[in-house]
């Protein structure tokens, strides 16, 4: 009903309800389960990096604060996950809740760091803080494997009944449901008043307080809520392919993760989704093709998005639809 | 023990002027478009490899290599100034971030393309090779040459920028853009020759650079938080700020290579996390 009130903006106060739309879009990779059996080691990647999209669309597309070294929250959440493990605790969900934990206080700690100042320091120091992190795991080599990364990750079956084996379908499973938990978490976050208050410091970050808001509190929250979901990413892929490289906790993860996000649009949950399943069908395409060429056709595209297609292909669609159903009336 | 300490001050002079002459250019993109820009190291690139071109395949000496490549990147910086990053100023620091790390992609991509993903070689000449005996101590003469070269290079800048007509207007343009408009300085016009003027040092930062910095493909990335740093450290748009956090980067980076190994550059990040947060606006903040 209130959907269709016109005096509400679009998305300031939705219902809680699904609409079609949604759930067709969930149908889709559990249709994909029958249809591409083949690709599922690749799907499961997919989720694993709609996730950590989606953790990087919560303080990006929500709050504005640009970030340059999410990975190591991701790097975080994959160490945590595969030093358990290791060293015998193999329970994959327990594995998860401890990977969240750690990646949410790091989180929680460096927030007081990140949320002072502008773009150019939050960008200088979420990028230092990761920097740090990866000089940090690359010392640290009798722990972490150093660059030849951690190997010899052993995972119990998931619910004492599903072991992770080649074909990849328990982690399929695994992936799509921690994926979708998530997701209906992050949801409900941003459809609560938490969350509104969130598109307010978006949009106006001086005038919040004088309607009562905390800034940097709010600032704090969503920074950590995002540190804790890029833990569980980073998690599920350790617990997955049982190997964890320090790539994870590189700058080049932080940068691509940005171009997934984009490429989908920020600020609506499924824009990461979008663009983390657009990014890695066409990294998988175009890479096998060359890796360099990748790279360059990589660059090109970002350049095209920023200038020809901002809100990326969420936001360009509907863009689109409006501008259609405005011509109809 | 005391000519080593002397040893790796010098060291780290060195390093930082050549940090200087790359980063400058980026001080004035940050400080007067307020544009984050991290493909500066493109700029420096492809100085670097002018000269390795000029060098190894039409043999021209070092030296005289090092003008071409300040005017091909200051050439590439005014085209595309013109083309690309002027539709952006207005626009948010996400998007400007996003472009410049395309921009970056693009031209390492680029590179590995044409030049291959190896190190490139550098000849210097036979004056500059080897080291020279100054009060005992054993400097390396091509490190002094590039503090002799950023010395000269930052005073040029600094009569440019406090005597001419032309620094008259960059100082105006950086403290308030719009007044500057209003008294008919071509506000836009200043910026593409600074933004020109800023990649071409980059350039010759480039050139002079690849000695000690090396030079390959991933340079872009590989030194994008140097040039950063002392941009955000030194604070954007002043000569002098950048200059001191980028002797300071230097010294810092070589003292800590040299002493404590095992930990590395951790050290250069955790200076830097510490500087953001006691001076948000730089060591040398801009007046409101």
């Amino acid at each position: 009903m209130r959907r269709k009130d016109a005096s509400v903006p679009t998305g300031a106060l939705p219902t809680a309800r699904w609409r079609p739309l949604e759930i067709a879009f969930w149908l889709v990779p559990i249709a994909a389960y029958f249809l591409f059996p083949r690709y599922l080691t690749l799907a499961s990647q997919i989720f694993i990096a709609g996730l950590f999209a989606l953790s990087l669309d919560l303080i990006l597309g929500y709050a504005r604060i640009i970030s340059l070294g999410h990975a190591a929250f991701f790097g975080i959440g994959a160490y945590t996950a595969g030093l358990l493990a290791k060293h015998g605790w193999g329970e994959p969900i327990s594995g998860l809740a401890a990977a969240a934990a750690t990646a949410a206080a790091v989180g929680l700690l460096t927030s007081f760091l990140v949320v002072r100042g502008q773009d150019l320091t939050r960008l200088m120091v979420t990028l230092g803080i990761g920097l740090m992190l990866y000089e940090a795991a690359n010392q640290a080599s009798s722990i972490t494997g150093g660059v030849d990364g951690l190997s010899g990750v052993q995972m119990n079956k998931l619910f004492g009944l599903f072991a992770f084996g080649l074909n990849g379908k328990t982690a399929y499973w695994y992936c799509l449901g921690i994926l979708f938990i998530v997701f209906c978490f992050a949801r409900t976050l941003v459809r609560s008043p938490f969350g509104l208050s969130l598109r307010g410091i978006r949009e106006g970050e001086r005038r919040m307080p004088a309607i009562g808001v905390s800034v940097q509190r709010k600032l704090i929250a969503i920074y950590t809520v995002g540190a804790a979901i890029a833990g569980i990413a980073g998690a599920l892929l350790a617990q997955t392919t049982q190997f964890v490289g320090i790539d994870s906790l590189g700058f080049p993860r932080s940068a691509e993760l940005m171009i997934m996000l984009v490429i989908g649009g920020t600020g609506y949950l499924y824009g990461a989704l979008v663009g983390a399943a657009t990014f890695m069908l066409l990294q998988d395409y175009l890479s096998n093709l060359s890796a360099v060429y990748w790279q360059f056709w990589l660059g090109l595209l970002l350049v095209l998005l920023v200038l020809f297609a901002r809100g990326g292909l969420i936001g360009g669609t509907l863009g689109l639809r409006r501008r259609l159903m405005g011509k109809r009336v | 023990m005391i000519g080593n300490l002397i040893g790796v001050l010098f060291d780290g002079v060195a390093y930082g002027s050549l940090l200087f002459i790359i980063s400058i250019g980026l001080s004035v993109t940050m400080g007067l478009m307020n544009f984050v820009n991290l493909a500066h190291g493109a700029f420096a690139m492809l100085g670097g490899y002018v000269c390795v071109v000029l060098m190894t395949r039409l043999g021209v000496p070092f030296l005289a290599s090092l003008p071409v490549a300040f005017a091909a990147a200051a050439l590439a910086g005014a085209v595309l100034e013109r083309t690309l990053y002027r539709r952006l100023y207005r626009a948010t620091h996400l998007d400007q971030v996003l472009f410049s790390i395309g921009l970056v992609f693009m031209s390492m991509a680029g590179a590995t393309y044409v030049f291959g993903s190896q190190q490139q070689p550098v000849q210097l000449p036979e004056l500059l090779r080897g080291q020279v005996h100054v009060l005992g101590l054993d400097l390396g003469s091509y490190r002094l040459f590039l503090i002799a070269v950023v010395i000269a290079v930052t005073l040029a800048l600094h009569w440019l920028i406090e005597r001419t007509r032309f620094g008259a207007s960059i100082r105006a343009s950086v403290d308030n853009q719009q007044a500057s408009a209003g008294l008919g300085i071509n506000v836009f016009r200043v910026f593409s020759l600074t933004f020109a003027l800023g990649s071409g040092l980059a350039g010759l930062g480039g050139g002079l650079g690849i000695d000690v910095l090396g030079l390959d493909p991933t340079f872009p990335l590989k030194y994008m938080v140097y040039f950063l740093l002392v941009v955000a450290v030194g604070g954007a748009g002043t000569i002098k700020g950048p200059l001191i956090a980028a002797i300071l980067l230097g010294v810092f980076d070589v003292a800590g290579k040299y002493y404590v190994p095992q930990i590395g550059s951790f050290i250069i990040y955790f200076v830097m996390v510490i500087m953001l947060l006691v001076f948000p606006r730089g060591l040398v903040g801009r007046r409101a």
